[in-house]
């Protein structure tokens, strides 16, 4: 059985206004219209969204987790972005 | 490195290490309740491991659609039917979510669905069983599906990222299942003496193969100590099963049935019921395709892959027809 693949879509759902669209699973659609039809169908049954995102999963790009220290580890020395780094006697108050 | 998110089946390597201190590294991931997600080094039985799994377990919510929809037809009310074609439905989603969850570690749906119709890969014997009558599909909702659940919630905790969310989606999603299987019971152990008896036979009949759903006993258990150790698998089969007499005898006797083992017995000293030896002979037929039904369900997945090739041909005739225009248009601009 030699039949031809069918495209893969990653889904993304807004579950509330005010929320950004996040990563629920994948579906495979032949084409952009079926892809939605198929991620409604699949992740939407109990009023998981109200708005829906489908990419071809092809087109994302990752990092790879081999190279996570090079890319992540570098923000772990840099505490002096944090509010906590800075001290501001306790008189001054909330900042 | 620029890569895609789902590894194709190759191995990144880990910077400097052997394939000892990579799998030492990983085990020390593991033990520190760590999620491994797709893309991350993992040794390749803990893959081949999951991939087995997840994909039995998708084969087994697609083959569970069967038994059910045998009676979507005839459901004896509106109410029953909306809530019985629900429940189909969610199987149907179940097993999509699987397929997904199998396919980030880089084996393709179609492999799969190929390896179920042409008999390579298992799913559960527990469908390889008849619904003869209406109260099956109580009997099914209540024990099949609360015992599915005592089998998942720890899977929800296991190591693999995909796998593990998947679970928490089917589980949110089943709690529905069992009671709408136990009304079913209920309604049928309330009505009249012929209802009543077509629930306990109901009982009778799937009560043992149920208890068969959580595997072998543990002493003949084949995969569970490396899954245990890479926390797929957190309680044994023996201790589930269980946990699941335990839970279900209880609300078998409120509904006012007979369980069909003369050694079901309460254990004051252990808190726990005791019950007589299941027929592993049996399971192990079933298992190996001499279920009553064994025949019958694949023969229903071979029709309708083969009935619905022509729909996946269109479609994917019809999206290639609108690229190639989209394309001459945009050539033409």
């Amino acid at each position: 059985m030699t039949e031809p693949a069918m495209p893969l879509w990653e889904v993304f759902i807004r579950t509330r206004n005010g929320l950004a669209h996040k990563h629920a699973g994948s579906i495979h659609a032949a084409d952009a219209e079926m892809a939605l039809q198929a991620a409604r169908d699949t992740y939407t049954r109990r009023g998981e969204g109200l708005s829906l995102w489908v990419v071809p999963s092809a087109a994302i790009v990752a990092s790879d987790p081999g190279e996570k220290g090079m890319l992540f580890e570098p923000a772990a020395t840099k505490v002096y972005r944090h509010p906590t780094f800075y001290e501001v006697p306790d008189e001054v108050g909330n900042m | 490195m620029l890569i895609t998110m789902y590894t194709q089946g190759l191995q990144p390597a880990e910077a400097g290490a052997g394939p000892a201190e990579a799998a030492g590294r990983f085990q020390a991931r593991i033990d520190a309740e760590e999620k491994i997600e797709p893309n991350d080094w993992m040794p390749e039985a803990y893959r081949r491991t999951l991939v087995r799994q997840i994909s039995q377990h998708a084969h087994s919510e697609i083959v569970g659609m069967l038994p059910e929809g045998n009676w979507l037809t005839r459901a004896p009310s509106l109410r029953r039917k909306a809530a019985l074609l629900a429940k189909v439905q969610d199987e149907c989603g179940h097993g999509v979510y699987l397929y997904a969850a199998a396919e980030t570690l880089g084996v393709s749906r179609e492999a799969m669905v190929e390896q179920l119709l042409s008999r390579s890969a298992k799913y559960s014997s527990i469908f390889n069983y008849p619904t003869l009558t209406w109260a099956d599909i109580g009997a099914i909702g209540w024990l099949v599906d609360g015992a599915a659940i005592m089998n998942q919630i720890p899977l929800c905790r296991c190591s693999y990222g995909p796998y593990a969310r998947a679970m928490i989606r089917i589980c949110r999603e089943e709690s529905f299942h069992q009671r709408q299987g136990y009304e079913i019971m209920l309604t049928l152990c309330r009505g009249t003496a012929e209802q009543k008896a077509m629930a306990q036979d109901a009982l009778d009949r799937w009560w043992w193969p149920v208890l068969m759903m959580f595997g072998p006993p543990d002493s003949e258990s084949t995969h569970s100590d490396t899954s245990t150790r890479w926390k797929i698998k957190r309680f044994s089969n023996d201790g589930l099963r269980q946990k699941f007499v335990d839970a279900t005898v209880p609300q078998g006797l409120y509904l006012g049935l007979k369980f069909p083992d003369p050694a079901l017995r309460f254990d004051e000293a252990s808190g726990h019921w005791g019950f007589g030896a299941i027929d592993w002979e049996e399971f192990r037929r079933v298992v190996a395709g001499g279920g009553p039904c064994n025949r019958e369900r694949l023969e229903a997945r071979q029709r309708a892959h083969a009935d619905g090739a022509w729909v996946r041909e269109a479609a994917l005739a019809f999206a290639a027809k609108r690229a190639a225009e989209a394309r001459f248009q945009e050539a033409a601009e």
